[in-house]
């Protein structure tokens, strides 16, 4: 790559916090019209160097090359100014401000009056921009009543706005349905096609396979590799992230299946599932597959109490469960994992312990006196048990990582004992470690006899761990395949495609 | 700074106020009498915030309390009038008090319920209660107070050795630390105000123990007004206008989060005497109850903009990387 242009060349970057060395010597070159996927763990040093990049955090050592100048941001807005632009996972936009308000935010042409903007100006220039790109958006729609896809596409809007000439995306397809990922794809390729560098953060490798022209690797801190993707396939890039061959990535199973455990009936709900009929078997872990929007969670919700039934019936070990609630489903030992582990899973500022034992403390016998003694030591047991790394029981939630935040949701439900578990999505925005974790916990689950359904969006996965895999569409339950005798392509059909009747 | 400094902090500013005190006025603000004074002018406001805490902690707020105080007091003398005559004494006094509790355990529940049933924000529910209550309490005797001559004990009784009042605010702070650290309760009352959707994935009946919340307000707020009332020998209509504030501010100094999840009773027992030895200091130094008002709200402003500050370097320099 040496003897072509250069975009970006960041030289020697070391990073240290207190006593954590989360950078060491960091080269990084980004060649100008690319897509560049920089991929690692996580606590690789991803997010740090792009931090470095966008001016967040000043390196100890090293420098930093735009277009062959030397620059040095000691802020921010000094890497706007240089042409960096930011996408976060976490976007960041005024949601009662329209699509062009956000585009021109902080930089409004001025209107004929003083104090007064030009919205004719901000509409007319961002229609004509995403023109250019061929993205279909409306300039005058509120930015809150946009999906979480065209969200994405007013940050670009923004960055262009600004002249950016590098665009760093961190995990923008995590939150995407299968559709809004590829028009995102097209809108990267078209900005590659304007000359855009575009750095690119994901853990979805095989999104990376079709989409990057280079590949960078971090781990530990240090550049381990970075390659064209022409020379590069997934296991090489995993090989390089992990540092060792990820065997047996999906763990098989010793334990058979044992009789029907779980059984749904008719199950509709006031939330858009439709007459749903399955049943789980013990140890069998039933895959759930489906667009977003297919009522997979929806399932999840009304099985839990959340979500009130208009028909249908849950048997649990041949009882008739009554469940209105999520109180009702818990004590009737079903477990619910949540998709989203922020907003609906952990009290973020509150102790690891605390977080683990909530539904828990009747099943642990404090139902009236909490001695934390025994609750740190009860919460411990577990979280060796499947190697949570923390400080200890009593350090915030949003102290750990997002894989260590995941797992303190499952050790939660671990103390449950629950019989019938519910995993939502369990591996979105962890790590290829804390995944191969995860897989292996749901065998470990599954191999003591607990019916397991098992929600993803990642068909890989699905494939990898379900004995069964179940298809939704729009409400309804529209396949039961085995993973041996299909294919990924006729579940994404299944899955995508109206039936001709 | 850690999490126990941050705690230090308001104790030190307390310390710190009641050694520049002793030094500026030692043979009047250094003596029993007077520390026994500034705990019993504690009392009602203590007791009321210990309500309020647990509520802040569930990221809530009571704005009620103030007019709910001369409610209960006002239907408390009411009923000792009714039992006892004009000049009630003996057993009317007692089903009085009781009555007048259970009037405030009453309103809480009021509260509770309107806020859970309606899912309305606390901030409106009792923004609306706050008025309501206090029109009762004008509408019952027509603006006037109830006399009550004989209702001395609250206020005068001594029990080893320390005021009634005194002793009751003590065995309240001590039950509600234990009850937010050691019982159910106190644990979904801080998930609940940490994020009110996890606790309800976790299968915490959110309404019930909100309900239960508000209500346990009621009741100490109950109990304070039956202590005002004592210390007037007579219920006030016009009784705790503005506490609300007084109290959500010694709440906050304490080290509460109005956005929940997180507050202390040790830190509101710290956060009611560093006003109430501020307003002491500021009477023994001479100095008006208007710059008394001043100087109390710039100590709200600086506690808070201190704890913040302390909080945001704890974040930004223990915090590393990947977050």
């Amino acid at each position: 790559m040496s003897d072509q242009a250069i975009a970006l060349c960041m030289r020697g970057i070391s990073k240290h916090f207190g006593p954590v060395r989360a950078l060491s010597d960091v080269r990084f070159t980004v060649r100008p019209g690319t897509v560049h996927a920089l991929v690692g763990e996580n606590g690789a040093g991803k997010s740090t160097l792009m931090k470095i990049l966008a001016g967040v955090y000043q390196p100890d050592s090293g420098s930093i090359e735009i277009n062959g100048k030397p620059q040095k941001f000691s802020n921010p807005a000094q890497a706007l100014t240089a042409g960096i632009s930011m996408i976060y996972q976490e976007l960041d936009l005024a949601e009662h401000l329209t699509v062009a308000e956000n585009v021109f935010l902080g930089m409004e042409p001025p209107g004929r009056l003083p104090f007064t903007t030009n919205h004719k100006t901000m509409i007319v220039q961002t229609a004509e921009l995403a023109q250019r790109l061929n993205f279909r958006i409306n300039p005058t729609v509120a930015v809150e009543e946009l999906a979480t896809g065209d969200c994405q596409i007013v940050e670009i809007l923004k960055a262009l706005m600004r002249r950016a000439s590098i665009i760093v995306m961190d995990e923008p397809t995590s939150s995407l349905s299968e559709n809004e990922a590829v028009t995102l794809f097209n809108v990267v390729k078209a900005l590659r096609n304007q000359g855009l560098s575009v750095i690119y953060i994901s853990h979805r490798l095989e999104e990376i396979v079709g989409l990057a022209d280079d590949v960078s690797v971090l781990r530990d801190g240090r550049m381990v590799h970075s390659e064209t993707m022409a020379k590069l396939d997934i296991p090489t890039i995993v090989h390089h992230m992990v540092g060792r061959e990820l065997t047996d990535f999906f763990p098989a199973r010793t334990v058979g299946i044992g009789d029907t455990r779980v059984r749904i009936n008719n199950l509709s709900s006031e939330n858009g599932v439709q007459d749903i009929s399955f049943t789980i078997r013990e140890g069998e872990i039933v895959g759930m597959a489906g667009l977003v929007g297919a009522g997979r969670t929806q399932i999840a919700r009304a099985l839990f109490g959340i979500d009130r039934k208009t028909s249908g019936a849950i048997e649990l070990d041949r009882c008739r469960l009554e469940i209105h609630s999520p109180t009702d489903a818990i004590s009737n030992h079903i477990a619910y994992l949540t998709e989203d582990r922020k907003r609906t899973g952990l009290c973020l500022e509150l102790p690891c312990s605390w977080n683990v034992t909530l539904p828990n403390l009747i099943a642990i016998g404090m139902r009236n006196i909490i001695r934390p003694g025994r609750e740190s030591k009860i919460v411990s047991g577990i979280a060796e048990r499947i190697s949570i790394k923390w400080l200890g029981p009593q350090s915030p939630v949003d102290s750990l990582s997002g894989g260590n935040q995941q797992k303190v949701l499952i050790a939660r439900w671990l103390l449950a004992e629950s019989k019938f578990m519910i995993f939502d999505e369990p591996t979105r925005g962890i790590d290829v470690g804390a995944k191969k974790e995860v897989y292996g916990l749901l065998n470990e689950l599954a191999e003591e006899g607990k019916a397991i359904l098992f929600i993803s969006s990642e068909l890989p996965e699905l494939f990898g761990i379900a004995d069964r895999i179940l298809v939704m569409r729009r409400g309804r339950l529209v396949g039961d395949v085995d993973p041996a005798e299909t294919t990924q392509e006729d579940v994404m059909h299944l899955a995508a495609v109206e039936t001709v009747s | 700074m850690n999490k126990l400094a941050r705690q230090l902090l308001p104790f030190g500013s307390l310390i710190l106020i009641i050694c520049i005190l002793s030094a500026l006025r030692p043979d009047t603000f250094l003596t029993v009498d007077n520390f026994l004074n500034v705990l019993r002018r504690s009392s009602v406001n203590g007791i009321i915030a210990v309500g309020m805490t647990a509520v802040i902690i569930s990221a809530g707020i009571d704005l009620s309390v103030g007019s709910m105080m001369a409610l209960s007091g006002m239907v408390g003398a009411w009923v000792m009038i009714v039992v006892g005559g004009t000049n009630p004494e003996g057993t009317a006094l007692v089903a009085g008090t009781l009555v007048g509790i259970m009037t405030g355990l009453a309103c809480g529940c009021l509260n509770g319920v309107l806020i859970t049933k309606l899912k309305l924000p606390p901030f409106i529910v009792t923004l609306g209660t706050m008025s309501s209550f206090r029109g009762i309490s004008y509408v019952m005797n027509a603006g006037k107070p109830y006399n009550i001559p004989h209702y001395k004990y609250l206020n005068e009784g001594v029990v080893l050795g320390l005021p009634i009042s005194v002793l009751i605010f003590a065995v309240i702070i001590i039950l509600a630390g234990l009850v937010l650290k050691y019982t159910r309760l106190g644990r979904y009352t801080y998930a609940i105000g940490s994020n009110r959707e996890a606790a309800f994935h976790a299968g915490v009946n959110v309404d019930a123990y909100l309900i239960r919340i508000y209500a346990l307000t009621g009741l100490v707020v109950g109990i304070a007004a039956m202590i005002t009332t004592s210390r007037a020998v007579s219920a006030q209509p016009t009784a705790g206008v503005t506490l609300e504030l007084d109290i959500i501010a010694a709440v906050v100094i304490g080290g509460a989060s109005l956005s929940g999840g997180r507050g202390t009773i040790i830190g509101t027992l710290i956060g009611t005497l560093l006003i109430s030895f501020l307003r002491n200091g500021c009477t023994l130094l001479d100095i008006s109850t208007n710059v008394q008002l001043i100087v109390i709200g710039a100590i709200i402003i600086a506690a808070v903009a201190v704890d913040q500050l302390a909080r945001s370097r704890a974040t930004a320099g223990g915090g590393g990387p990947n977050k």
